[in-house]
């Protein structure tokens, strides 16, 4: 019988495979319906196909939009749509939380010795999310080639950095949103409005919204961050609702500062939970 | 004290209160609740104790407690050594914990599948865990449905894989929170004897919330009887029969119905037809010969109180509504 008792790194890395096991786990049980998941994944393939519909037949109406052209919106798009599409593989099922709550599972992940966030990140684990990554992922490439980039060396290299902080940020808005339904088991619809909600928002360039909404998204609620100042980065255009331009270069420190807050609400929210005992 | 001597749950004066807020928004006012009041229990290594109580007296509250899921408000918990809530996932390692209302299995995987994820989640070295998960499979007879997902199990399957998957990291304690609730008369069995049997072979402390008095009757050397939050009786089964006053019955077959039967120390309190039962107060010999010197007696039963009155008496005792 071992116990945790090991170093910080040792530890880390346990969980990380923990992580992987359990989610192998769920997808080999999905698998023994392969008809089901193949039925689920295209549907989420084809949702994914209208969403991209949507942003092209938009664009291509209008010529260019806020100064953008198709495939310009289309990188601020598969930039959203990425880092949503994998935030929901990774973090998708914590928005379960309340659910577990309700019926006491979330009880018997407390009594395991792993972390109940990885048991929820993986509960129902499934593959079919990939539906909504893959295309998101091609229509990246081809935008990318597409679009008049200036492929410096510092942005070549930044363009994976501002993707993992892309997909952390959504990873902890998923994940703070989530945290309220520790508060109102049924909060999981108002959690949406934030989490797919934002997702919606941050699909189009955010220039086409009023200055409120983009300077709530900018301070309150970091969501430009996750499509809107990369782009522009990547772009390299300068801000046409008339923020700083320095404001795309601190998308890693915003996904790093959110993960933080994010992590601090799921302790307090388990604190709570463990003193009601609801 | 070694640590093999030690107890396996110490809690001095546990208490667990609830903030409850009662009326409409302007008027809202808040009421402290007390779940859990005082609780004293030591329970010892290889000990089998049967934890009783009606609903709401506080057994779950203090099963949460003592598995890490609840905070204590007030009082003092060791459970094999640890504080459950500040050292909630050491303490996983070490204990079983069995909901009988929800599984703590995987609904959708097979139960193999769960079991074999058990093992990694408690890093149980594999040699270890194929030596056990095959004992656990023989006497809990998992075989034939080790491939079924568990959502397909009948309650009684499901128990069962339940307890081999949290008896798989060899846990010195099992905590069972009402493990044979909705079980049919042979599951029931199964599973006591199963225990029994670990008890022994292993000494696995085991400690178990129920309502069903067959499971303490046949489980249980020592009792704890919650009542309102605090503890009502804590001692052996027989101690618990003397300690509340549950008279004897004399259950008479008559020739033919009578009316009532009225003798010194022997009270009616049902009839049926030629069937009556008397409460006995005094020596059932005076009594019966009494009955037998007034009436045509067909046949005589003695009826030794059953633990459900004894309980039920204890329950009654404390709560202020009755009298």
């Amino acid at each position: 019988m071992a116990e945790t008792h090991a170093p910080a790194p040792e530890r880390l890395a346990w969980t990380l495979r923990t992580y992987v096991r359990l989610a192998w786990t769920w997808c080999r049980a999905l698998a023994q319906y392969p008809a089901s998941l193949l039925l689920l994944t295209g549907m989420v393939v084809l949702a994914s196909a209208a969403e991209m519909g949507a942003v092209a037949i938009v664009f291509g109406h209008a010529g260019t939009l806020v100064g953008f052209t198709v495939f310009e919106g289309l990188l601020v798009y598969a930039l959203a749509a990425t880092a949503f599409g994998c935030a929901d593989l990774l973090m998708g099922s914590v928005e379960r939380l309340g659910q577990h709550i309700r019926t006491g599972s979330f009880d018997a992940m407390l009594v395991r010795p792993v972390s109940p966030l990885v048991q929820l990140a993986t509960d129902g684990f499934s593959p079919r999310r990939l539906g909504k990554v893959v295309p998101a992922l091609a229509v990246l490439a081809v935008s990318l080639t597409v679009c008049d980039i200036d492929w410096t060396v510092s942005r070549a290299l930044m363009l994976p950095v501002l993707l993992a902080s892309s997909i952390a940020l959504c990873c902890a808005v998923w994940l703070a949103a989530s945290c309220t339904q520790f508060v109102a088991t049924d909060a999981r619809e108002a959690a949406n409005s934030l989490t797919y909600g934002g997702q919606a928002l941050t699909e189009y360039p955010l220039a086409l919204y009023g200055r409120g909404i983009v300077r709530a998204v900018t301070f309150a609620v970091p969501l430009a961050f996750v499509s809107w100042q990369p782009a522009l980065y990547l772009l390299d255009r300068p801000d046409p609702t008339g923020l700083p331009a320095a404001l795309r270069w601190a998308a890693p420190a915003v996904a790093v500062l959110s993960c933080v807050l994010a992590a601090a609400a799921w302790r307090s929210g388990l604190r709570r939970y463990r003193s009601t005992g609801s | 004290m070694s640590p093999e001597h030690a107890p396996v749950v110490e809690a001095v004066g546990l208490g667990r209160d609830f903030t409850v807020r009662e009326g409409r928004f302007p008027r809202r006012r808040r009421r402290t609740v007390s779940a859990v009041r005082d609780v004293d229990l030591t329970v010892h290594p290889g000990e089998i104790v049967g934890y009783l109580g009606p609903n709401g007296a506080g057994k779950s509250s203090t099963m949460k407690m003592l598995t890490g899921i609840l905070t204590p408000t007030s009082g003092r918990v060791r459970v094999t050594g640890l504080d459950p809530s500040r050292e909630r996932t050491r303490l996983a390692s070490r204990i079983g914990v069995v909901f009988g209302q929800r599984t703590s299995l995987w609904w959708d995987l097979p139960l193999w599948d769960s079991l074999a994820l058990t093992r990694h989640l408690y890093r149980v070295p594999a040699d270890d865990h194929a030596r056990r998960l095959a004992e656990l499979t023989g006497v809990l007879e998992l075989g034939p449905f080790l491939s079924t997902p568990v959502r397909q199990l009948s309650l009684g399957q499901r128990m069962r894989g339940d307890l081999a998957a949290a008896l798989l990291h060899g846990p010195r304690l099992l905590v069972l929170d009402e493990p044979t609730i909705g079980l049919d008369v042979v599951s029931k069995s199964t599973i006591r004897e199963f225990l029994l049997r670990l008890n022994a072979r292993e000494g696995t402390t085991i400690l178990l919330t129920t309502h069903d008095l067959g499971d303490v009757e046949r489980l249980c050397e020592r009792v704890v009887v919650v009542d309102r939050g605090g503890i009502a009786y804590d001692g052996g089964l027989d101690g618990l029969r003397a300690s509340v006053p549950a008279p004897r019955v004399l259950v008479v077959d008559l020739a033919a119905p009578a009316p009532p039967i009225e003798v010194p120390g022997g009270h009616c309190t049902r009839v049926e037809g030629p069937r009556q039962w008397l409460e006995l107060s005094a020596n059932p010999a005076r009594v019966i010969s009494e009955v037998a010197g007034a009436h045509e007696v067909v046949d005589l039963t003695l009826r030794e109180p059953g633990i459900e009155s004894v309980v039920a008496a204890l329950y009654r005792a404390g709560s202020p509504s009755a009298v």
